[in-house]
């Protein structure tokens, strides 16, 4: 009885000496554990990229590069198990190139203002409701396109620019309409798509103007710059790496941006070149088609889809935040007071 | 001829004054109109959802699981219940990694790991949400043999990830070193100290951190639509009574939840908004302004929050 407590006791005195000593040192474990989690980051993006490779390694060897092309006449046949990618690609690059064309003026515009020239007290509420805008989920998006925007914006606008412009010698293939009824189109895939990437443009940019130093715009000013002149060609070549890394963060937005698009895009496989016509892009095949792809080569051909949008989306966005970081490099740590 | 004509080299003027404050003028009229130009589809969204949501709206809506297609009535309870089980596993998956993540990513900024940390979240920040998706039906939906919760709850978790490590960072950043230097003097080990000291310093931030992940995440419908799938008969409490009633040990019942395909609100939105019947886009009406109300709100809350710290902090 006497020996069987002392040796519980000396059991216990031991067993809290090593957890003692175990936690004492437990930085090994501590170390081990984030040097493991922010390994994890890296490891996740490679293995978002070696899943999808493997997994569209059969559609790869049987369509090869045949698969990207441009063709006319790309062909999408899930009976026939023949694919070919080029009508989404298009549809990606089109619709997220009209939406760069529309929200670059109109977000480094709001990035001046709110950096810029906007009163103090206003500057945080509208900086706010940018970012509101930018978190109003994409189904939400998509449900007021369907219902509200493509009737009352996009259908006029549509018939509008396909009667003035349509017959364009150059440009006239745009805008060849008329336009659906509906006016679910390539169109309105741009204009929403517009719509969501100025906040992140706009809040980068005024984030590279913030970032530039007051000297530069009190030099500009001692040599007698008006406001304009000091934002244009002082402080815009200043920041430009970063503007243009807001830029390239918006088109990674823009090719990847998947529920509002599907919903207003019209979901059509066509070969028409026009803005006016309904569309697909790269991530609304894959939302509409994959959930029911039965051959294994349907999904195979839209799992290489995803990876081709994977990878371009990583080098968009390296490239990006290497132009962003790069502001921030040069700018000594003085700041603006 | 004014002050500034000697630096015409430097500015590139080529008008005169009057000219050159025209065109400063105008161009400083145009950044204005262009803010106020963004703001309108914002308010123009919120009101127009608000107006139909607010109509189509009612108890039902929360308390009903759905009725067959074309039939009046019902709600969309399983959704909702599904929301919840995503939101509450997506956090379990990714709260832990982060945090850790977000200590090492605030503590050793400029070693190549540091660095690698910072780069690769936001990376990954910008990957396609549905991307995200196709990685984990390939993943663990293959795996599984079916869809499930548990697969839409892991790639919630991956886009929430991101966010989490940065606003972590960024709240770990702003506890002043001095506290954790008076704990690292006392002996106190480098995990005690982060633990007990920095970490329920930075605490209501990194409440911050998860709220503003979880808005983005519970707004997410492309990477459910092969993962969680969709649900209609989706319930809780049918769910527990059965496992219960077979003699499942509290654990076993909560594996069997979480491996059944899931629905959320925005995926029932979705679903519902391409259907041609009339109630069923009424509710999807109602339920983009329960989920817009949701996310806004935890936006507003969570920023709202951080402004108030940083001024303490400061202070």
């Amino acid at each position: 009885m006497q020996k069987s407590q002392t040796a519980v006791r000396t059991f216990l005195e031991n067993f809290r000496k090593r957890a003692g000593s175990i936690l004492h040192h437990g930085d090994r474990i501590w170390q081990l554990l984030t040097v493991g989690m922010g390994l994890g980051v890296a490891l996740l993006l490679l293995g978002i990229g070696w899943m999808l490779w493997q997994d569209s390694a059969d559609a790869r060897t049987v369509f090869g590069w045949s698969f990207l092309l441009p063709t006319a006449d790309a062909s999408w046949n899930p009976v026939l198990e023949h694919f070919e990618a080029w009508p989404f690609i298009y549809g990606t690059l089109i619709t997220s190139a009209v939406a760069l064309l529309m929200a670059v003026p109109i977000s480094i515009g709001i990035g001046i203002f709110l950096a810029e020239l906007c009163p103090g007290w206003l500057r945080l509420p509208l900086g706010w409701m940018l970012e509101l805008l930018a978190s109003i989920p994409s189904v939400v998006f998509g449900l007021w396109g369907i219902f509200v925007f493509l009737p009352e914006v996009v259908e006029p606008l549509g018939s509008f620019l396909g009667a003035y412009l349509g017959g364009l010698p150059l440009l006239g293939a745009l805008f060849a309409g008329p336009i659906p009824a509906s006016g679910a189109s390539r169109l309105a895939a741009s204009l929403i798509l517009t719509i969501m990437i100025v906040p992140t443009i706009s809040a980068v940019t005024r984030d590279v103007f913030l970032a530039i130093p007051r000297s530069q715009r009190e030099a500009a000013f001692a040599l007698g710059a008006t406001e304009w002149e000091t934002i244009s060609q002082i402080l815009v070549p200043y920041g430009l790496s970063g503007i243009l890394g807001a830029v390239i963060l918006g088109l990674g937005r823009a090719l990847g941006e998947t529920m509002a698009v599907t919903m207003v895009i019209g979901n059509s496989i066509s070969s028409a070149v026009s803005l006016l016509k309904p569309g697909y892009t790269m991530s609304s095949i894959i939302a509409n088609e994959f959930a029911e792809a039965v051959s294994p080569l349907h999904s195979q051909a839209l799992i290489e889809i995803g990876f081709l949008l994977f990878f371009v989306t990583l080098l968009v966005n390296m490239a990006a935040r290497f132009m962003v970081w790069q502001v921030a490099r040069k700018t000594p740590q003085e700041g603006r007071g | 001829m004014n002050a500034s004509s000697g630096s015409t080299h430097f500015i590139r003027a080529r008008r005169g004054y009057a000219g050159r404050r025209i065109v400063n003028a105008a161009m400083l009229v145009f950044t204005g109109l262009t803010t106020m130009l963004a703001l309108v589809p914002l308010f123009w969204i919120i009101g127009y959802v608000v107006y139909q949501g607010g109509r189509h709206i009612n108890l039902a809506f929360f308390t009903q699981l759905p009725t067959p297609p074309g039939v009046e009535g019902g709600g969309v309870w399983n959704a909702i219940q599904g929301t919840i089980l995503l939101v509450i596993l997506s956090g379990i998956f990714a709260i832990p990694p982060g945090v850790l993540a977000a200590f090492y990513a605030a503590y050793y900024p400029n070693t190549p790991l540091g660095i690698v940390v910072r780069f690769s979240t936001d990376v990954l920040a910008g990957v396609p949400s549905i991307v995200i998706g196709l990685f984990l039906y390939a993943l663990v939906v293959v795996a599984q043999g079916h869809f499930s919760g548990l697969a839409g709850g892991i790639a919630l978790a991956i886009l929430m990830l991101p966010t989490i490590i940065r606003t972590t960072e960024e709240m770990l950043k702003l506890v002043p070193p001095t506290l954790r230097e008076a704990s690292l003097a006392l002996g106190a080990p480098e995990w005690k100290t982060s633990l007990q000291v920095v970490l329920p310093a930075a605490g209501n931030g990194l409440i911050t951190g998860f709220l503003l992940g979880l808005a983005r995440a519970s707004g997410e419908t492309a990477p459910l639509l092969f993962t969680a799938l969709g649900n209609e008969w989706f319930d809780f409490a049918s769910l527990v009574r059965s496992g219960v009633e077979t003699g499942l040990n509290p654990f076993e019942v909560f594996i069997r939840i979480i491996e059944q395909p899931v629905d959320s609100l925005p995926l029932t939105l979705w679903k519902y908004a391409q259907q041609p019947y009339p109630e069923r886009i009424q509710q999807a009406w109602a339920a983009a302004l329960v989920l817009m109300g949701f996310v806004l709100a935890i936006n507003i809350a969570a920023r709202l929050w951080i402004v108030v710290r940083a001024r303490r902090m400061k202070g």
